[in-house]
């Protein structure tokens, strides 16, 4: 079924940020830019925000955007008609 | 103050709980419960399985409250609080961050230090960061602010030595912010690298405290500032006095002195006096508990030639006593700085951490040992409460 026109684009949530969507992967947000997407993430999840952007508006360094296959680290970035947001992790850790 | 004012709130401080340890570790936080003998301990499923916990801290003003300084591999930092003693947790609604247009660029990697706040003040805590950034809370960890006075000093870029190459807790971050219980307003901090800092008007501006500290990883050995404190405490009941184990030696400071003694001088030579805890006595300020590592040639940070021990004074540092009956014979484990602490029962017990995941206990002054845990990620922190 498709989604009303301003449902706002489907963004997949990796597993170490499920628990603020209480296990959903795959939720909605509205936003023309990357930035305002994870911003309405943030209303939504209170929280998930500042664990994937840091204070100075920077995505934190483990962390990655896609925009259907083009991988994105610039929160003004237009999502230009992209229906689909992938927040990721980066490699990390061990 | 004089002893005689020590000894009766001695007195009163004494424990007849049994003592709980919290863990933080590289991949989660436990808790060990001990009964009241301290001879059993019960290890607890983990919280925050996979999570990077810095620092978990029971508020000694309301033990049911408790903050945990956390991030993931992924993730960036946050605080978790619990109002019903770590059996339930909320994220803080504003996790400590610097400025947004900070002008260094500075965004917080880790909170890697907790400090409940003065007595009058019960929402009050401190947190320190790497990079070496203060914060504070007025309402039990739920929302924090940074201390401008601090975070904006307009030395802090000459103070603060902050390469970002490192993981915490390797590296550079803030760490023993002290209050001191008798001047809420009377902080210390410490940065690695930096040194040991002083503010007298509640963090409002800050002056260096660092003179007789060795500084032998520079050209000027005799900088005011650049050291590395590696753990500072106060004892609580003799504000005065001041403990410090440093990259380069142990040393004690008498207020309203401000030139540290090298009271590490008095190791033994084959020993050293490189470390990173340092924890002290509940009821005497005389008593000190340090965890030496081998600081030579290309620093293994391993106990010197894989003995591991304990070493202790009674005398406020004229003399030092090895104390690793029951420590195994040898090992090759590092005991972080906030890996070691002290619960006040008498006779007092001491607790020490392993990068190992190993947590070892002493239920006699550190006089002899027995492990209590295995098996578990690299220790960070190991706290009572």
């Amino acid at each position: 079924m498709t989604p009303p026109p301003d449902a706002g684009v489907r963004v997949r949530i990796p597993s170490p940020l499920r628990s603020y969507t209480r296990g959903a992967t795959e939720v909605r947000a509205r936003g023309v830019t990357v930035g305002e997407v994870i911003r309405d993430l943030d209303r939504q999840f209170p929280g998930l925000g500042f664990r994937v952007v840091d204070e100075q508006d920077r995505i934190r360094p483990h962390m990655v955007v896609w925009l259907r296959d083009e991988r994105c680290r610039d929160l003004d970035a237009a999502l230009d008609g992209v229906d689909e947001v992938v927040l990721m992790q980066a490699l990390s850790g061990g | 103050m004089p002893r005689s004012t020590v000894d009766d709130r001695a007195q009163e401080t004494r424990a007849t709980t049994a003592p709980v340890l919290r863990l933080g570790t590289r991949k989660g936080a436990w808790t060990l419960t001990a009964d009241a003998e301290r001879r059993e301990w019960a290890l607890s499923e983990p919280t925050f399985l996979g999570h990077v916990v810095q620092h978990v801290m029971a508020d000694p003003r309301d033990p049911d409250r408790v903050l945990m300084a956390a991030r993931t591999g992924h993730l960036g930092p946050t605080v978790f609080r619990s109002d019903d003693a770590g059996r339930t947790w909320t994220e803080a609604g504003r996790p400590p961050a610097f400025h947004a247009g900070d002008p260094h660029g500075r965004a917080v990697r880790s909170v890697f230090w907790l400090t409940p706040g003065p007595a009058a003040e019960p929402g009050c805590w401190y947190a320190g960061a790497s990079p070496q950034g203060l914060f504070r809370t007025d309402d039990h960890g739920d929302t924090w602010a940074p201390v401008d006075g601090w975070n904006d000093h307009p030395s802090w870029g000459s103070w603060a030595e902050w390469p970002d190459v490192e993981g915490t807790p390797d590296g550079s971050m803030l760490h023993s912010v002290i209050v001191d219980p008798r001047d809420a307003g009377h902080l210390y901090l410490a940065l690695s690298g930096g040194g040991v800092f002083e503010s007298v008007d509640g963090g409002a501006d800050w002056h260096p405290l660092n003179r007789g500290c060795a500084a032998d990883f520079l050209p000027d050995p005799d900088v005011e500032t650049g050291h590395d404190p590696h753990c500072v405490r106060l004892h609580p009941l003799m504000p005065d006095r001041l403990y410090q184990q440093n990259h380069c030696g142990i040393y004690r400071l008498d207020r309203p002195a401000e030139r540290w003694e090298r009271i590490g001088d008095a190791m033994p030579r084959d020993v050293g006096d490189i470390g990173f805890p340092i924890e002290l006595h509940p009821r005497d300020p005389d008593v000190a508990w340090v965890f030496p590592m081998d600081g030579t040639d290309v620093w293994p940070r391993t106990s010197p030639d894989g003995r591991p021990a304990v070493y202790a004074t009674r005398d406020a540092g004229r003399s030092w006593h090895r104390l690793d009956t029951g420590l195994p014979p040898r090992g090759w484990f590092t005991v972080k700085r906030q890996a070691m602490c002290v619960d006040d029962h008498d006779p007092v017990g001491v607790y020490l951490g392993t990068t190992g995941g190993e947590v070892w206990a002493s239920a006699d002054e550190g006089a002899t040992w027995r492990q209590i845990a295995a098996h578990l990620p690299e220790i960070y922190s190991l706290e009572i409460g």
